[in-house]
């Protein structure tokens, strides 16, 4: 089997006044090229914990045991500079807020090129060029104009799409998306979860999707682990966790979203 | 008509900024907003941001004043009331946050966050504070015990509740809820939903229910004002705004909406 990323019994513990606590346990999953890979659960369900495991982000303290391999590379146990090459170059990631991200004092372009140069030997021109490219393949209009500009000049979904071109500017296997569409308006976040499919398609990059929401799940991964306070609750394909899930808990989750098709019972609707 | 409760009318809010060089800079963050709420039903404003919506329940909860407009309640109006008769308004109109933690004093005990309505208002308490206090908690679904707990000591969704409690110490006509379930879990959300709901049929007040998420507000609300750059381009009952949207802006918001595959979905429900 050749899987972008293999992620084997992965535990992560915190050491607390009251002794170490696992905050997640024993997870595992795999991401294929070109394949998402949905992470689901509510707050302090471990979702965010694991993604940073994979990126070698953790808060320090954090200990972790068995195994995270990307391209059969095992990343546990690697030192900051090894994972500083990881980063960008093989695997990227992209958060919530975009302009915590961002550093308000540089211009987006070159923000990009500093991310393109910091994996790749080349001189600033052909950095410039690669990060306006970048912003093109993203859709920012006037891509040339624009990289000109600081993170304030961008609204947000444009932000978002900003900081997506900077993680794709190395062409890594693995992007790693951690709530990129919480914080985005409705329409906005249906214009980025298409960029991003379509991007995928492109570029054929793995990726791990992080979030809340099951039904943005449903609309971009292939397959689904649905987490539960640091516990892996269920994993399979998408069709099978959103038609016939096996545990309680991922029921209880699906008949918990509210939908826009479902009316008040009859005896509220008044007038 | 009789049973409007509160009347909004061509409602305008501009906010002014000086620029450099004392330029004025003008922006109208609600234009010419009109509506009415009914007794006891739930009119939810839904946009996205910046569309105005929080402002219009600001202006509602007379927090801030319209530019212009009028604001009409049970018949009198209030736009620019002040002194008793807008402390009179503010104990039939309460507002719920988005943010239990930021909008309940860290300091202050559940007792004495669900007593300050009345203390400002200068109602002495039904049957005692302790004993409203626990009254206020039960209807609210609290341990009656955890009055003399601190709001950190709560979990989001139960520190939400002693907000809903809050609002309703004064036996409020109206309650504004302004993305009052939005920064909770899905879980937790519906459950909230469904206090709300309980509460107003136990009651009779009614909603202001202020929300970006069209769904949510397809579980509490008989009618809906959309709002987008400051006006309301569409309003009228769930049912007729949702299925059958008129609005070119409503029908972009409700194609936008992330669905599960509704083959999914139907053999997961087929299943039971």
């Amino acid at each position: 089997m050749s899987e972008l990323l293999a992620v084997e019994d992965l535990t992560i513990t915190f050491p607390t006044g009251r002794g170490p606590v696992d905050v997640v346990k024993d997870v595992s999953f795999t991401v294929g090229r070109n394949e998402t890979v949905g992470i689901v659960g509510e707050s302090g369900s471990g979702k965010s914990m694991t993604s940073l495991a994979v990126m070698g982000l953790l808060p320090r303290g954090a200990v972790t045991r068995g195994s995270i391999r990307l391209d059969g590379v095992e990343l546990l146990g690697r030192g900051e500079g090894e994972m500083r090459r990881v980063r960008g170059e093989q695997a990227s990631m992209i958060f919530q807020d975009p302009l915590s991200s961002l550093n308000p004092y540089y211009t987006v372009g070159l923000q990009i090129e500093e991310m393109y140069r910091a994996h790749r030997r080349c001189g600033r021109q052909e950095a410039r060029k690669v990060a306006v490219e970048a912003l093109a393949q993203v859709g920012i209009p006037e891509p040339e104009r624009r990289a000109g500009h600081y993170p304030h000049q961008f609204s947000g979904g444009q932000r978002q799409r900003v900081m997506i071109a900077m993680a794709l500017v190395c062409s890594p296997k693995l992007l790693i998306a951690d709530e990129p569409t919480t914080a985005l308006d409705v329409t906005v976040q249906a214009q980025i979860l298409r960029l991003l499919a379509d991007l995928q398609r492109e570029t054929g990059t793995g990726m791990v999707f992080v979030t809340h929401d099951l039904a943005v799940i449903s609309s971009i991964a292939t397959r689904v682990l649905v987490m539960r306070r640091g516990e892996q609750v269920e994993y399979g394909t998408a069709e099978q966790v959103f038609a016939e899930p096996r545990h309680a808990y991922t029921r209880m989750l699906l008949e918990s979203i509210p939908r826009i098709d479902d009316e008040l019972p009859a005896d509220e609707v008044t007038s | 008509m009789s049973d409007v409760l509160l009347s909004a009318r061509d409602l305008t809010k501009r906010f002014t900024s000086r620029g450099p060089y004392g330029r004025r800079n003008e922006f109208t963050a609600v234009d010419g907003v009109s509506f009415d709420v009914r007794l006891g039903e739930t009119l939810a404003v839904v946009g996205e941001s910046g569309c105005g919506k929080s402002t219009t329940a600001r202006i509602v909860a007379r927090l801030m004043e319209p530019t212009s407009g009028l604001l009409e309640f049970e018949g009198e109006d209030i736009t620019h009331a002040s002194g008793a008769r807008l402390a009179a308004y503010r104990s039939n109109v309460q507002v719920v946050f988005q943010d239990p933690f930021s909008s309940l004093n860290p300091r202050h005990t559940v007792e004495r966050i669900l007593m300050a309505p009345l203390d400002y208002q200068g109602i002495a308490p039904k049957g005692g504070r302790r004993a409203y206090t626990r009254e206020l908690m039960e209807r609210v679904g609290l341990n009656p015990d955890h009055a003399h707990r601190y709001p950190k000591q709560f979990s989001g969704g139960q520190a939400q509740r002693i907000g809903i409690a809050r609002a309703l110490a004064v036996d409020p006509r109206l309650v504004i809820c302004d993305e009052a379930v939005s920064a909770l879990d899905v879980s937790v959300q519906a459950q909230v939903i469904d206090l709300l709901r309980r509460l107003q049929r136990e009651s009779g007040f009614s909603y202001v229910f202020i929300a970006h998420d069209l769904a949510v507000v397809r579980q509490i609300a008989q009618r809906v004002a959309v709002m987008c750059k400051g006006r309301i381009v569409e309003q009228g009952p769930c049912a007729e705004v949702f299925d059958d949207p008129r609005d070119p802006y409503t029908r972009t918001l409700l194609a936008a909406i992330p669905r599960i595959n509704p083959e999914w979905d139907r053999r997961r429900r087929a299943a039971g």
